[in-house]
Formats: structure tokens, C-alpha cells, sequence
């Protein structure tokens, strides 16, 4: 029977983490993810999760106890924000050097300087390349659904997954959740069987001083030098695609909910101009995107969901004969662009996609973005492109002089 | 799809309200609902909004409220602090928690108006959190009777699927007396 209750981003979050019956949580607070964990804090003290809450003195030690759980085989989770994630960013490499199947909430927050606590995408973007899979969540259906998803991800291609989802904006909003059968889940998700448990009965040294070379190991088999793992992490991510993808499939035919593989469109099939987004900002996309049909302007949106790795065919197929693409995003990588922006680009080169591609930064720290503006936007840029600018950086509602 | 301001202070149960209310909506059978506090840090008794909005379909904007349809003020001393009317459409309906009947209330413009003096229902019926009224059950019972929106009967199942049962009955008994006693001015536009 389903269970429909009214949540917040972050309580869907915590519901998720229950049914996959995770063993091992370790965080340290900061908003907006602090409920998460403080949630799931309340069942294990309860009895209602049986896990062990790990509480730390900082998110480096956080995720030092996820690496370590992981490590001996247990499902491990933890939740953070903005600073948070940044002051464990050098165990967030580790763990994923380490290739431990980690699944960490990110909800997404500004980063300071100046302080904010408000959403933007800056956080998790700027943790892009530390060979952690990204998943961007448009909703909180998505947010529970996709955590699920994120540990058959992570235990089958041995890479963590980081669930990213809008602070404020999904974390504190409420809205319909179904809540899925826990045994259904159950059978989706079977218990974390890793390949190889650090345990007193099988002692190892793992992850010691690696060489540029590969080497012999004291039993006389020739080991991997570093360069050779980092192939593997990059081989793993780039074959995650395909798992990703079956994931999303099989959860849709036995939960009956398809949030898309690695992305998704939206009345993009007879589109004359694409909108591109992340997160909460693809949905409110979808609502600009019927406020310019209204208008007669045929739009579509495509939301990318699935940012690391990065969907490079799917983006060649979606934008194949688009005319116009207009990507709006939460992040800038300074003195570039934006990063998702860049990133298309770099897909569609050799593909002969020519397309004009223009760039909105919106929405950081929090400011507030609303459909109609993003609907204006794509009429400026319309009409810009009509004028021959093939390419454009605008920063949406910001003093710019 | 309508959209819900609520203006009152922290403490006051103004997100509590907004969220009874989106759970009301959705058990009425409006699929899309969402409720959400003001983001960022809430301070007791410094003016704070929560937002509803109720929709046919699946929500899919996140903005915060331009112009609402119904705005509701749980402390009407916020008037003169907070620009309330600005919040809220030309022919929006305000809901005010204040003694003054809705005929007496002076507010320029084509709005609907309902009042009730909520903090009376609420000493009445003993909803007191730290010695103060807690209006904001008594506000939803002036919303299901003011706006035809969601209906009483669905505010009460709203009030049982968020409350325990003691809490749920003395609440219902408090909605149910809010929704008989509140002072209605259509404009008849």
C-alpha cells in the first residue's frame, strides 16, 4: 500500500537512509542538512534503525568514519552542506581513491566568503572532480527515490555517490512523498556484500605509500602503480553510465516512478529552444517553459541529473537539432563560465553541433529565481541569437557594473 | 493553483499552519501542495512568512510568493511593520486574526476580508504554548469557512494526521468554533 506523506527534502532524505537499512552514520551539523541526520539520530536512539551514530568533532572526521566503515563492510552514510562538504574534501578524494561505495546527501548551500547559509550549487560543483558520482534531485520524490538508487550505484560499481539536492528550496520545502514498502526495497536493494572486508581475521594493509611504477607485492604479484588505479576509478566512473541508467529502469518498473537515467526532458521533442538545468532550478525550468509555449516560443527542457559522470551521449542526442540552447545554472567556475555550461560545450565539440548556447548564472546565495524570469531570459536570448550572438554570459538579476 | 501567505512571529506556529494546511489540501484531494517557511534562520517573536500553495497538479515552482491569493496574519500588529497588502493580489482574500469585525476593518481596495478574534478562541479552548494563545488552528477554521477552499471537514482529518489524539480533539473543537465565529465582508466584485 503506499504510504504518501507530506516532507521536506530532508526528512525524505532520512526516509531513504532507513529503508536501506544503512549500519553506519556518522555527521556533524550545519544548514541547511542538519536535519537529516538529526532525524535518523532520533530512530537509531530509538531502536528503529539499527545502526551505529557516529558523532565526530568535524566533517573531516565525519567522513574519516565513513572511509572506515566502509572499509570494514558496513553500509555508511552521512549528510552535510557547503563548508561542511569543502572541510571534507580531502577525505572525499580518499574515499573514492579508496573506491568505497559512500552515499552522502549534499545540500546544496553558498559558500563563504561572505557567510551565507542560502542555496546555491557552488559546493558540490566545486567538489566535481574528486571521482564521486553526482546526482542533482529535482524534487523530494527524487531525493528518497534517488538514495536508494545511489547505494545499488555505488555497491555494484564500487564509486561513492553524492545525492545533491537545493538547500531551503527542497531541504525545507514540504510536498507529497510516497513512501516505498520496505521489503520491496529490500529486494531492490539487498544487503551490502563487498568484495573485500578489512577485518582481524584477514589483515591488509590498504592504501599505503604507492609508487609512480607498478610493483610486486610481497606474495610476488605484480600490483597497480598509481596512475594505473586512477585509470580505474576514471573507467569505473565512465562505466557507471550504464548502471546508472539500468538502476533508474529496473526502480521504475518496480516502483512505478521514472526519474530519468542520466537525464531528462521536458516537452523537448518539438522544442525551437532547450532550457538546461540542475536541481530545482530544471523544475522551475519546466514551468518557464510552458509560460514561453503560452507565448507561442516552442520550449523544452532538458535536466541533467546524473552531472558526474558526465551524460556526454545523452547531451549529443538531446541537442541534436535544437536551434537555440540556453543553460541556466548555480555555479560559476570563476573566470570561466558556468560549469555545467562548459561542460555541454566540451560534449557537442566534434559533433557538428553548432548550436548557440547562451549562459545565465542565477540563483546564488539563495536570490530567489521565479519561472517568468527565466521565461525572459530565453526571449532575450532569443532575440540576441536572432542578432548573431552565438555566445553569451549573463548573471540573472545582478548588479553587474 | 492557489498560492498562501501567512504573516505572524516566530512562535507563533506560522509554518505549523502552513503545513497543516498543505496536508489538508492534499487529503481534500489536491495533488500538488507544498508548504515552506521563509528560508534562512527564525528568531522568536520577530515577523517571519510561511507559504502554501495548493494545486489540482504536481507543484513544480519553488519561487517564493510574488502576489498571493489569500493572505493570512495571525498577529495583526504586523501591519504596521510588515507591507502585508503588497503581499497579496487586488482582489486577494485577507484573513485576520484581530477583535475588530471584518465590516469594521478599514483597508482600502477590492479585498475580501475575514476576522476572527482568534487569540479569544484560542484562551477558550486552553491552546497555550509558554502562556500565549497559539492562534493558528483558530486561523485555519477562519481559512476553510473564508475561502471554501478546503473544507472543514478536511482542516479536522489535517489537524488528526499532524496531531496526537488529545491535541487533535481540543484543536478541532477550536477550528470547528473559529470557523462558526468568524466575520466574513465580501466586496461582491
Amino acid at each position: 500500500m503506499s504510504d504518501v506523506q507530506i516532507m521536506t527534502g530532508n526528512q525524505a532524505a532520512a526516509h531513504g537512509v532507513k529503508l536501506c537499512k544503512v549500519q553506519v552514520i556518522s555527521a556533524y551539523p550545519i544548514t541547511p542538512s542538519t536535519p537529516v541526520t538529526e532525524t535518523i539520530s532520533q530512530w537509531v536512539e530509538r531502536g528503529e534503525l539499527k545502526a551505529e551514530y557516529v558523532r565526530v568533532e568535524s566533517e573531516h572526521s565525519v567522513m574519516t568514519v565513513c572511509v572506515a566503515a566502509s572499509t570494514v563492510g558496513a553500509r555508511t552514510f552521512t549528510s552535510t552542506s557547503s563548508h561542511g562538504l569543502l572541510y571534507m574534501c580531502e577525505q572525499l578524494h580518499w574515499a573514492a581513491g579508496s573506491r568505497l561505495p559512500i552515499v552522502l546527501a549534499c545540500v546544496n548551500r553558498g559558500v563563504g566568503a561572505p557567510w551565507s547559509i542560502f542555496n546555491d550549487q557552488q559546493d558540490s560543483i566545486s567538489q566535481r572532480d574528486t571521482g564521486w558520482i553526482q546526482i542533482y534531485c529535482r524534487d523530494n520524490q527524487e531525493i528518497l527515490d534517488s538514495l536508494i538508487q545511489a547505494y545499488r550505484i555505488a555497491e555494484q560499481v564500487y564509486c561513492p555517490v553524492m545525492v545533491c539536492y537545493d538547500g531551503f528550496v527542497l531541504s525545507h520545502t514540504m510536498m507529497p512523498v510516497e513512501i516505498p514498502d520496505a521489503d520491496r526495497v529490500g529486494e531492490f536493494l539487498p544487503p551490502y556484500k563487498p568484495h573485500t572486508i578489512l577485518s582481524p581475521e584477514d589483515p591488509r594493509n590498504i592504501n599505503p605509500v604507492i609508487f609512480p611504477w607498478q610493483r610486486r607485492d610481497a606474495e610476488g604479484v605484480l600490483r597497480d602503480g598509481y596512475m594505473d588505479m586512477r585509470w580505474k576509478l576514471q573507467h569505473a566512473l565512465e562505466g557507471s553510465r550504464d548502471v546508472i541508467v539500468e538502476v533508474g529502469r529496473e526502480f521504475a518498473e518496480r516502483f512505478g516512478r521514472d526519474h530519468g537515467g542520466m537525464l531528462w526532458n521536458y516537452k523537448a521533442d518539438d522544442a525551437e529552444v532547450l532550457l538546461v538545468g540542475m536541481g530545482s532550478l530544471a523544475t522551475e525550468a519546466t514551468m518557464a517553459a510552458d509560460l514561453l509555449r503560452e507565448s507561442g516560443i516552442r520550449a523544452g527542457v532538458v535536466g541533467i541529473r546524473v552531472y558526474r559522470p558526465f551524460p556526454r551521449a545523452e547531451v549529443r542526442e538531446a541537442f541534436q537539432k535544437i536551434p537555440a540552447i540556453v543553460v541556466f545554472e548555480k555555479d560559476i567556475s570563476y573566470g570561466y563560465e558556468g560549469a555545467l555550461c562548459a561542460d555541454i560545450k566540451a560534449a557537442l565539440y566534434g559533433t557538428g553541433i553548432q548550436t548557440p548556447l547562451h549562459n545565465y548564472i542565477a540563483g546564488l546565495g539563495g536570490r530567489d529565481v521565479k519561472a517568468n524570469e527565466l521565461a525572459e531570459a530565453v526571449r532575450a536570448s532569443l532575440a540576441s541569437i536572432a542578432g548573431g550572438n552565438r555566445e553569451q554570459q549573463t548573471w540573472l538579476n545582478c548588479v553587474t557594473e | 493553483m492557489y498560492e498562501v501567505i501567512w504573516h505572524g512571529r516566530g512562535g507563533q506556529g506560522v509554518v505549523i499552519a502552513a503545513q497543516i494546511l498543505a496536508e489538508s489540501a492534499y487529503l481534500q484531494g489536491f495533488k500538488g501542495v507544498t508548504s515552506a517557511p521563509t528560508f534562512g534562520p527564525e528568531r522568536r517573536g520577530a515577523p517571519l512568512t510561511a507559504s502554501t500553495r495548493i494545486s489540482d497538479h504536481p507543484i513544480r515552482t519553488f519561487a517564493q510568493i510574488e502576489k498571493a491569493d489569500i493572505a493570512v496574519v495571525l498577529d495583526p500588529s504586523l501591519f504596521g511593520i510588515v507591507n502585508i497588502l503588497g503581499t497579496l493580489k487586488p482582489q486577494g482574500l485577507l484573513l485576520i486574526n484581530s477583535p475588530q469585525k471584518a465590516e469594521e476593518f478599514e483597508i482600502e481596495g477590492s479585498l475580501d476580508i475575514a476576522t476572527l478574534d482568534a487569540a479569544a478562541v484560542a484562551i477558550r479552548f486552553h491552546l497555550l504554548k509558554e502562556g500565549a494563545p497559539m492562534v493558528n488552528t483558530p486561523m485555519l477554521g477562519v481559512f476553510a469557512k473564508a475561502s471554501g477552499l478546503v473544507s472543514l471537514e478536511h482542516m479536522e482529518k489535517g489537524l488528526k494526521w499532524k496531531l496526537s489524539g488529545g491535541a487533535a480533539a481540543t484543536n478541532i473543537a477550536a477550528l470547528r468554533a473559529a470557523y462558526e465565529e468568524s466575520s466574513i465582508r465580501k466586496t461582491g466584485k
